[in-house]
């Protein structure tokens, strides 16, 4: 039984706790074992991407110290942009080969779930249904920094009753960017309008992505625009919870 | 570094782009019209990948030993007739182009499209001399009649719709306001043709050197640059001193790649490569090649910071980027625009000046996908922020009105830092912040986000053209430590629908 340790991301823990529990129920619908360890805060990635090397610097050696210790075989989080981050780590250590192991070592052991079910476990189909419309937004990080180009699509492919609705631009950024969306918020805005207007042309019943800042961001201007239209989670739609 | 006087206003900028319909008329397609371009360059090549790893790799080659490529370059160059200048800054290339005019006696100069032109602002330093520059790319003339910048490195007139063009040439050239695109080039064309015969001088730029035969090559599509380089007595040549390759063989790899990814062609109508002079009577009497740093070997120093330089100016990465795509070229302030303005233009001309631009990004990360020399756009990126927010540290190089915010940025970050070292903290912080949304929301009421924004910039920023995501009343951490996460076994889930579809660790 492979071994996971949760690396739930400061959003999924404090905005979107059901994403969480549909991730655990995920995985052991896959046959994992299922650890959280409390200890756990921010891998540091507001603070990298603003240019804080030192402050995420400081995270990442928490980070990795937390999970060098861990015993689970695997690190798995439901967000693209956050194993990115740990992907990242060893650029924090330029001159010290030491750390830069470590990081190269613990970033190894850390997937993005959707990545870790099909590359990982060799898992597309978890059994799930849903009835509906569906529309995927592959997150950028996921997308390009983990080179994810078709994992979500395939495992929502699987699910049962869903009908994959194919977006004029599938690759198109939401526009959240982190701390670019209040830096420059016009701008980040004027994205997300695009994308929901390529979203809402395909009339899908759900929009789901792997990332919860970018639905965070997708879900926050849809309702400003007064759209009903739901979002969730991949692992929300895996688990068959969308009770959010 | 040079700081230049004013910081250029990117936000502004943007701001007023996004409230600008006849530029966001200009760009609507933009993102499809890359997509497609896209689309047929992956299709017209079966070996992109490995031709972007060996553009790379010369490139990397190239920039590793400059020095010596470049004196090569020089000595084949002028073995074969040319003239070699060199320019350390802006001022002595302009200098040394405006003594040129006066040599040969050139009152008139036809210019073909070089960016470098446009980053040394030769034309205003033409004209203070008494020397009248013509723009003889027809993007290029258009912006000089219409007194503008370049909004994009290869579609130099993007920003502007067909309509606008028609009324402008209308207002300038007398021609009829219903004009169809054929009519206003054939109006240009009438007007440029004789301007090639009178003018003694024609400046081009250069898309590449080749350090082994001293030869300069040319890319482009009108046959204006062929002319400008052929006509005139004289040819002055404005080159980077990243353009250089090493050897001739090498520019196979760049004609692949150059063309489809700045226009989507498998080849530009015209390849000019120039090495010296022709046989007397043929062609210009003297070429004249400048080679300019400008700033260029500061990008050499650091290994992250000198893939810069392996750019070729395709523009591919502006026509992906969302950014670019919404506010296009001129919010940038510079001559460079998109992700690799963004990344040039505060290291050609100063953090200070630019220390809004490597923040103009979401990291999406789509430049680094379609340029064709990958440079890892985002890593620099945050390379520049991290240098940025240590300047700011100190104070030094920012702009005074920009030093409060970045002042609060700094303890935001760090109290951050602190809040997330320890769980405990983290606890205290989102618990508190749980309270202060309870408190919030029984004081303000439902738009209690939108209200506290007068008091927090971000939140403010966010809400502006967001709702808020409330906290959840509970977090995960919460849920897990009392034991709140249904545990749904693997007995009662895994039973049916699974299936293995490969072995684990292979990708498809």
């Amino acid at each position: 039984m492979p071994q996971v340790s949760l690396f739930i991301t400061c959003l999924v823990d404090q905005l979107w706790p059901t994403v969480g529990v549909a991730t655990v129920d995920v995985l052991r619908r896959a046959g994992c074992s299922v650890n959280f360890n409390p200890g756990q805060t921010c891998c540091g990635q507001p603070a990298f991407n603003t240019g804080y090397r030192n402050d995420a610097r400081a995270l990442a050696e928490r980070w990795i110290e937390l999970y060098e210790a861990d015993p689970a075989e695997w690190i798995v989080s439901p967000s693209g942009s956050c194993v990115a981050m740990v992907r990242h780590f060893e650029e924090l250590f330029p001159d010290d080969a030491g750390w830069r192991d470590r990081a190269r070592r613990v970033a190894q052991r850390t997937h993005e779930l959707a990545g870790f079910l099909v590359n990982v476990l060799g898992i597309t189909d978890l059994g799930a249904s849903f009835n509906g419309k569906v529309v995927w937004h592959n997150a950028c990080h996921a997308l390009r920094d983990l080179d994810q180009r078709t994992e979500g699509e395939r495992l929502l492919r699987a699910v049962r009753g869903a009908e994959l609705l194919s977006l004029d631009n599938p690759e198109g950024c939401c526009g959240f960017g982190g701390t670019f969306s209040v830096k420059y918020a016009d701008i980040s805005v004027a994205i997300a309008d695009k994308k929901i207007d390529d979203i809402q042309s395909v009339e899908p019943d759900v929009l789901v992505s792997g990332d919860v800042s970018c639905l965070m961001h997708l879900s926050g201007r849809l309702a400003r625009r007064g759209s009903p239209l739901r979002v969730a989670h991949l692992a929300e739609i895996l688990a068959g919870r969308l009770d959010d | 570094m040079i700081e230049s006087s004013a910081a250029i206003p990117f936000a502004d900028n943007a701001h007023e782009a996004l409230a600008d319909p006849q530029l966001q008329s200009a760009l609507t397609g933009l993102a499809a019209v890359s997509r497609e371009r896209r689309r047929l360059v992956l299709a017209s090549t079966n070996d992109w990948e490995s031709l972007r790893d060996r553009a790379r790799a010369i490139k990397d080659e190239a920039l590793s030993h400059l020095d010596r490529y470049l004196a090569d370059f020089a000595d084949h160059a002028e073995a074969a007739g040319a003239t070699v200048h060199w320019a350390s800054t802006a001022d002595e290339a302009r200098a040394i182009v405006i003594a040129l005019a006066r040599q040969y006696d050139a009152t008139t100069v036809v210019k073909s499209k070089s960016m470098l032109s446009e980053e040394l602002e030769l034309n205003h330093a033409l004209e203070a001399a008494g020397i009248s520059p013509i723009e003889t790319d027809l993007g290029e003339w258009i912006l000089q009649l219409a007194h503008e910048a370049p909004s994009h490195i290869v579609v130099p007139a993007i920003h502007k719709t067909h309509a606008e063009i028609a009324r402008l040439f209308t207002a300038t050239l007398g021609t009829p306001p219903d004009a169809d695109a054929a009519m206003l080039t054939a109006a240009a064309r009438r007007i440029l043709r004789p301007a090639f015969a009178q003018a003694r001088m024609g400046i081009s730029g250069v898309n590449f050197g080749i350090a082994e035969t001293g030869s300069i090559v040319i890319l482009e599509n009108e046959g204006n640059a062929r002319l400008s380089t052929s006509v005139p007595r004289v040819h002055v040549a404005l080159m980077g001193i990243e353009k250089i390759i090493p050897r001739f063989a090498d520019l196979d790899v760049f004609l692949k790649l150059l063309p489809r990814s700045g226009t989507g062609q498998r080849l530009t109508v015209y390849q000019s490569i120039l090495t010296g002079l022709a046989t007397p009577g043929e062609g210009p009497e003297a070429l004249h090649i400048v080679i300019v740093d400008n700033g260029r070997s500061r990008m050499l120093a650091h290994p992250i910071t000198r893939q810069s330089l392996a750019c070729i100016r395709c523009g591919a990465c502006l026509n992906v980027c969302p950014v670019y795509q919404q506010v296009g070229g001129h919010a940038y302030g510079s001559v460079y625009p998109g992700p690799i303005g963004a990344v040039i233009t505060p290291q050609l001309n100063g953090l200070g000046h630019a220390a809004q631009l490597p923040y103009a990004s979401s990291l999406c990360g789509a430049c680094r996908d379609v340029c064709p020399v990958k440079i890892d756009i985002p890593a620099l990126l945050l390379h520049l922020r991290a240098q940025i927010a240590d300047s700011a540290a100190t104070s030094t190089s920012m702009q005074a009105n920009d030093v409060p915010s970045h002042v609060i940025e700094r303890l935001s970050f760090t109290l951050f830092r602190w809040t997330m070292r320890a769980p405990w903290a983290y606890r205290a912080a989102t618990g508190a912040a749980r309270l202060g949304q309870r408190v919030a929301r029984a004081v303000l009421g439902p738009r209690w986000a939108q209200r506290l924004g007068v008091i927090a910039p971000p939140l403010r920023q966010w809400t502006a053209g967001r709702e808020l995501r409330p906290l959840a009343s509970r977090s995960f951490r919460d849920m897990w430590m009392r034991h709140e996460v249904p545990n749904v076994t693997a007995s009662t889930s895994e039973t049916e629908g699974q299936t293995r579809t490969s072995t684990p660790g292979s990708r498809s």
